[in-house]
């Protein structure tokens, strides 16, 4: 038996997120007794397929098809269906990342898997049910869900874990999935770039948010200037990406990205429990403000009442002779 | 153009989240419950607007849930949806939302169902998805945009390091998002109307139940914030090397 999980590159390397879900995958399968086989795009770079071996698959399935180009998800959704099939799989795992939410559901009614999405801890296995807990109400609460169903999927919050990378090696081969049947009624007719996509904001280890505090968008260099000391992403207050200040994508809260990163920094930002709810499960978080009785310190780890134009540049600075010290 | 448009029940953004004593279910004593954020400003806005412009057609509130939620339904219908159906049911999960979606909208030819991006309760962005498997219709995910000419979609969504522009064939399921209308505050008009549009309430058909909640816990508040002098931000950096390990 073994424990499915859909994996991606980006950029040259396995994602992040994937090789945090094939970590997650391989406890489950040590958990049920069983191995992780990871399914990949067959165009992926065979160079990097190793590392899915580290993270502790014991097979990949590489799969090609001309009707997975760009990603489809109902392709990827029925091809995942069949290798379940022929990998006597009952339990699929991916990362809640933007793939993740477009396949998981829709291989979930091909199977009639039960499916807790946004999974934040190791899943307990009682008999053939299976308990996990995730977030809820946006960050406010967590719940455990049982999956009573024979055929299981799990999403996994990015940046949940910390990705290990051992020293096992996976058995690579190519998976052909019939998908004859598949009717292509999407069309891809053009992907337009995020200018800074140095770091993905949902999986980055370290956000640098500011908020109305900032007065300007013109004004938006010194964040830039932290982040790139720190070599991290940028998001921002809704109201930011309201007035078009900064791109939509960068927007965090309630009804925007929820990110868990190691350190969030908010500059200019009152918290307002909008906000939290989409921050709130970072791990470190700093605060700055002029204002000392702002919402956001009560849930700060560390906070600096002060004007964020005299801090931010004297942080970068700090950032800046540590680097330089530490490297 | 028929447009059918998902809507769920949830507690107002600012509710702070408390559980009954047995942690099994919400503490519901005081919360205010509003249409899904999404569901409403995108989802439900976008289609009235796209609605109007075709100049024919209908727009459609589905939703599952106890007769208890009608206030929310009514809501929708003031801010314009011209009829609802509640399947009346508790629903478990998102698959039971959707197989209930989906026995309904089965032989109703809409031509989009629109559903919000996540709820900001259960956060699992499902039941779209779900939804499009169980018709066998195309889907978009976390869609920023949405234009229809003819037969024809043209949507944009998220996907990794910026938006994909795609064009779908119609009927088609889209889970919607930030970006696509600006939220539409209900006149006393609408309101009044909304008494009287057509609300049905449909049995439930043979539900699964694949998942259950076992137990809620509010999320653990954080220990006392360090405040530092805004002088010294080589102490910030270094409490978070030493202290905070997170550079
Ligand atoms: C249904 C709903 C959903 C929402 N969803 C979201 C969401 O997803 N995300 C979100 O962010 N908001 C959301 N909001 C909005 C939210 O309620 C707040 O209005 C918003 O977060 C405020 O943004 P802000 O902190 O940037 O601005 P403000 O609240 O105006 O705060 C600006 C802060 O900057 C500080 N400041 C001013 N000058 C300086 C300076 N020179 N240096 C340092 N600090 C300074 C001020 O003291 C103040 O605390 C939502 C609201 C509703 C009703
Ligand atoms: N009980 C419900 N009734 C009708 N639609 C729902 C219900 N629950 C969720 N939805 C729709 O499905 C979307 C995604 O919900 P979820 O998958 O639970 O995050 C919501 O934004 C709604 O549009």
């Amino acid at each position: 038996m073994s424990v499915l999980v859909f994996t991606e590159s980006s950029k040259g390397k396995i994602r992040k997120s994937s090789l945090e879900a094939v970590n997650y995958a391989a406890n489950i399968a040590s958990m049920i007794g069983g191995t992780v086989t990871a399914v990949i795009d067959g165009a992926t770079d065979a160079g990097i397929l190793g590392d899915l071996g580290k993270a502790g698959a014991k097979k990949v399935l590489t799969v090609s098809d001309d009707k997975l180009k760009n990603g489809n998800p109902r392709g990827w959704a029925m091809t995942l269906d069949q290798v379940a099939k022929a990998e006597n799989s009952t339990v699929v795992v991916f990362s809640h990342d933007l793939m993740g939410r477009a396949i998981a559901p829709r291989l979930s009614a091909r199977m009639k898997a039960g499916v807790v999405a946004g999974a934040v801890e190791n899943p307990v296995m009682n008999g053939t049910k299976l308990t996990v807990r995730k977030t809820v109400f946006s960050g406010k609460a967590t719940a455990v869900y049982a999956i009573h169903s024979d055929k299981k999927i799990i999403t996994l919050l990015p940046n949940s874990f910390p990705v290990k990378l051992g020293d096992g090696t996976a058995e690579i081969s190519a998976f052909k999935a019939d998908l004859s049947s598949l009717e292509m009624k999407v069309t891809v007719k053009e992907i337009k770039a995020d200018s800074n996509t140095t770091v993905a904001l949902p999986e980055a280890d370290l956000v640098v948010s500011a908020g109305r505090g900032m007065k300007d968008p013109k004004n938006w260099g010194i964040i830039e200037d932290l982040a790139n000391a720190l070599g991290a992403a940028t998001a921002c207050s809704r109201p930011i990406a309201d007035m078009n200040w900064r791109p939509h994508h960068e927007h965090v809260g309630q009804t925007g990205i929820t990110v868990r990163p190691n350190l969030y920094i908010a500059i200019g930002i009152s918290g307002a429990i909008q906000h939290l709810a989409g921050v709130s499960g970072s791990k470190t978080i700093v605060v700055i403000n002029t204002d000392k009785e702002a919402p956001f310190f009560k849930a700060a780890d560390y906070g600096v009442i002060g004007d964020a134009f005299e801090v931010v540049p004297r942080l970068t600075e700090a950032v800046k002779k540590f680097k330089a010290a530490h490297h | 153009m028929k447009i059918l448009v998902c809507i769920s029940n949830v507690p107002d953004t600012t509710t702070k989240i408390a559980f009954t004593p047995d942690g099994k279910a919400l503490n519901k004593t005081g919360v205010q419950f509003i249409i899904n954020p999404y569901d409403e400003w995108y989802a439900l806005v976008r289609a009235l607007e796209l609605k109007e412009a075709s100049g024919a057609g209908a727009v459609t509130l589905i939703h599952v849930g106890p007769a208890e939620n009608d206030a929310i339904i009514r809501k929708g219908l003031a801010i314009g949806a011209d009829d609802a159906v509640r399947i009346d049911a508790d629903p478990a999960d998102a698959y039971f939302v959707a197989e209930q979606v989906a026995a309904y909208a089965k032989d109703k030819a809409y031509d989009l169902i629109l559903t919000g991006k996540e709820t900001i309760e259960t956060n699992s962005s499902l039941v779209g998805g779900m939804l499009a498997e169980m018709l066998n219709l195309p889907f978009v995910s976390l869609a920023s945009k949405l234009d229809v000419a003819g037969n024809v979609a043209t949507v944009e969504n998220d996907v990794d390091g910026g938006t994909a522009v795609l064009e779908v064939q119609l009927p088609a399921v889209i889970s919607c998002q930030k970006g696509m209308a600006e939220a539409r505050i209900p006149n006393m008009r609408g309101i009044m109307a909304a008494r009287t549009k057509p609300l049905a309430v449909v049995a439930v058909t043979n539900p699964s139940i694949l998942t259950s909640v076992e137990s809620f816990t509010p999320a653990e508040g954080r220990k006392a914030v360090k405040m530092i002098d805004p002088n010294n931000m080589d102490e910030l950096v270094s409490l978070l090397h030493n202290e905070a390990k997170v550079i």
